[in-house]
């Protein structure tokens, strides 16, 4: 008997230890195509309690705000879901509640490259008609990550824009040109310094990056239809200009594997001469023990071809769910989380860049933070990074053809040509 | 019964290290095992259900996706609508790297896309399975020999020696990043200024070291309780006949020592085909070290139906190594349990 059940238990038991190797791949299961259609036209004047969804509230921002919007509604109070303060995580977890279509998760903060996947999904209620909502006076480009295919889904909240940090004791004018900054190089090597570094290493940033040097040099990567447009002359000479200043050594070789932090390390401690980077680093520089550069940085817009480059988007927008009940609410609630007095609360406390373009050369808010005047020059040549609902895929096509060709395994035409192919084939599925 | 095959089977693995038992039945054996048989049934159904729910449900439901396309964008539209049957074509995708341009031609899958990754990430997936599990059998082993041997501070060694496997996985992947990075540890120790995580060579040994780092006392664990089973008289005897340290040890700690040897392998091997989340942290899968499991994520991303093709095709592959194992390699992670029990209950 005992080997009549071994034999029945020997599959089941072998497909027991196999189910644990699965676990790890069934995460995502039943993606049915979008269904949000009917949705969107429903429960538009719903007023009641909503749930506002966002990533981790590390500066205690949105607390603060709900109970001030509680107070003032008590019946349409406000939960806050807080969610990790991981982006990919915070993204499979909408994903998982949309295609639930949990009626629990009514307004949601959504990544600047999120809104076009979520909208062809039909996830995100149209800010149209009667759910439309006011932009106005909103920095242009913000309100473009939010729009797909010309009706707008999300509405900006906080943005986000690349900046050229420089050291103002080695040259005491910051470039304007790319071909100016490379110019420079030779004060850095003659300080035994390194000169330009930005985020190369093969991930998220190196999309940014590279997206900056060819929207700098007035390419684009993906057009209006959705197909590549990236194997062109001034991608070519974009993408050209960061293979040739890693060839040359004016961008070390350990850029290589460079992400946020370790640039600001390499440049606090004062062994880098640019430094592409986000505002956050603006506070740390001036104030971490360990820098070296505390009163010797300065900032400037990014360089580009002739005059300022075209810097990429971060940042967050706020969405409404189709599914959601009380869209009247969250329309209000939407107003409120993007008003003039929340977003200079957002700068004061949480030190997240607003949308309105009058915050910009607000006193107070440059005097709590400085790099506001430069940040606005950026964002106001700034390029929302493509914006195509298969914009996993775009990224990867973008990170592994350019990280190759800054290698020197490919070169930049044939890393651009696979770019291109790599892009048309996941968007023609 | 399967209560009582618990403590009974350690021993009857160890005796039934050669299958010297095996096909050996006792007299009047038949009716006892009818009237049992019943009981058994009744008493694995719920465990029976449980698994059908837990398993075999994501399975076949993972099997009946693959064979959908991924949604696709309607043009006028722009929203997604449901792929359709597929057919096989996603298999397709992946084995044969196809790939569909806009005019809608069969080409093969472009550098940058996932598709034509696929080769290369089995091909990383088995490297780093061989390479890391012969390292960490070698060092398990002899830590094993070491921790076995009764000497002042054993149970300290023990505790010490477990520290690595203690630690999350992802805080190690974080630690071995740090130590790896340019201006890390490891470059300033070594004097030396390799891009640990920005090529190839470096970047596959980066995670090799740390991977061995992790899982050898694992190893380690599981060949221990392996020796512990050998009982001492065995080992008195040999002395007494005169058997060197060496022999003793082919002869004797090796045969009786395999069951549990290849079991700890079999589990190795299993988890380290599916290594996930090393390569993710140290190298987010850059520099040819992406992973099967790696692929498989970045694919959920971008499209359900194909990537749960390639879930199948991971599961398959790693079902026939598991098959191999047990079928032609004696690991018997089941049999040897039930099956030495055999002599022993009745």
């Amino acid at each position: 008997m005992p080997k009549k059940i071994s034999r029945m238990l020997l599959p089941v038991a072998t497909a027991a230890t196999f189910a644990l190797l699965l676990s790890a791949c069934s995460g995502g299961s039943g993606g049915g195509g979008g269904g949000g259609g009917g949705a969107a036209t429903e429960n538009l004047d719903g007023r009641g309690p909503i749930t506002y969804v966002q990533g981790k509230d590390n500066s205690d921002v949105v607390r603060p705000l709900i109970e001030k919007w509680n107070a003032a509604h008590p019946d349409e109070k406000v939960t806050f879901k807080e969610q990790s303060d991981n982006a990919d995580q915070q993204h499979d977890d909408l994903v998982k509640n949309f295609q639930a279509k949990n009626v629990d998760y009514d307004v949601a903060s959504v990544d600047v490259i999120w809104t076009a996947e979520f909208a062809a999904q039909g996830w995100l209620q149209p800010l149209k008609d009667t759910m439309a909502v006011s932009t106005e006076g909103m920095l242009p480009a913000t309100v473009k990550t939010g729009t797909y295919r010309d009706v707008l889904y999300t509405l900006p909240q906080t943005s986000d824009g690349g900046m050229l940090y420089y050291r103002k004791d080695l040259v005491p004018t910051p470039p304007k040109t790319w071909d100016e900054m490379m110019s420079m190089c030779p004060i850095a090597k003659e300080k035994g310094i390194d000169c330009y570094a930005g985020q190369f290493a093969q991930y998220e940033g190196l999309t940014v990056n590279v997206a900056e040097a060819i929207n700098s040099q007035g390419g684009t990567i993906v057009g209006s239809d959705g197909k590549a447009t990236v194997n062109s002359a001034e991608a070519k000479a974009g993408l050209g200009n960061l293979v040739e200043a890693y060839k040359s050594g004016n961008i070390p070789k350990q850029a290589l594997t460079y992400q946020e932090e370790q640039g600001r390390q390499s440049f606090e401690d004062g062994k880098l001469m640019f430094l592409r980077n986000w505002p956050y680093v603006y506070n740390l520089a001036k104030t971490d023990g360990s820098s070296t550069v505390k009163d010797t940085f300065g900032i400037a817009p990014l360089p580009g071809k002739d005059g300022p480059g075209a810097s990429t988007l971060g940042g967050h927008n706020l969405g409404v769910s189709v599914y959601s009940k009380n869209k009247a609410t969250a329309k209000d609630f939407l107003a409120f989380m993007t008003s003039e007095e929340t977003q200079k609360f957002y700068s004061t406390q949480g030190s997240l860049a607003p949308v309105l373009e009058s915050l910009y050369t607000d006193p107070t808010l440059v005097e709590k933070l400085p790099y506001l005047p430069v940040l606005l020059t950026s964002i106001q040549n700034a390029v929302p990074r493509p914006v195509t609902p298969f914009y996993p895929a775009v990224t990867q096509a973008i990170q592994q053809n350019s990280f190759a060709a800054l290698q020197g395994t490919k070169t930049v035409d044939q890393a651009l040509t696979d770019m291109e192919a790599a892009i048309n084939t996941t968007v023609s599925k | 019964m399967s209560a009582q095959a618990g403590p009974d089977a350690k021993h009857g693995s160890a005796n039934s290290a050669r299958g010297g038992n095996k096909g050996i039945k006792e007299v009047g054996a038949d009716r006892k095992e009818k009237t049992q048989g019943r009981s058994a049934t009744l008493l694995i159904v719920p465990t029976m259900v449980v698994l059908a729910v837990v398993i075999l449900y994501p399975v076949i439901n993972a099997i009946i996706m693959s064979l959908e396309h991924d949604q696709g964008l309607d043009p006028v539209t722009g929203t997604f609508v449901a792929g359709g049957f597929a057919g096989l074509s996603n298999y397709a995708h992946w084995l044969f790297q196809q790939c569909t341009d806009p005019s809608g031609a069969t080409v093969s899958c472009p550098p940058g896309t996932l598709g034509a990754q696929f080769w290369g990430a089995t091909g990383v997936t088995f490297f780093f399975t061989v390479v890391t599990v012969f390292f960490e059998t070698i060092l398990g082993f002899w830590m094993a020999l070491i921790m076995a041997r009764a000497f002042r501070g054993r149970s300290v060694l023990r505790a010490a020696v477990l520290v690595p496997w203690a630690i999350p996985t992802a805080v190690t992947a974080k630690l071995w990043f740090f130590i790896f990075a340019f201006d890390g540890i490891v470059n300033t120790v070594l004097n030396t200024s390799i891009l640990w995580t920005g090529s190839e060579g470096p970047a596959r040994a980066a995670i090799i070291i740390a991977d061995v780092w992790k899982t050898t006392p694992f190893m380690a664990l599981l060949i221990l309780a392996g020796l512990q089973m050998i009982p001492a008289d065995i080992y008195e005897a040999a002395k007494v006949d005169g058997a060197s340290t060496w022999q003793r040890f082919k002869l004797i700690t090796l045969p009786l020592v395999k069951p549990a040897l290849m079991v700890a392998i079999l589990f190795r091997v299993l988890d380290a085909l599916r290594m996930y989340d090393l390569p993710a942290i140290m190298t987010g899968g850059a520099n040819g070290t992406t992973t099967l499991s790696i692929l498989v994520v970045n694919q959920i991303r971008i499209g359900f139906n194909s990537a749960a093709a390639l879930s199948t095709i991971t599961f398959l592959i790693i079902f026939i190594v598991a098959f191999i194992f047990v079928r032609f390699l004696g690991a018997n992670a089941v049999e040897s349990a039930s099956g030495g029990a055999k002599g022993k209950i009745k």
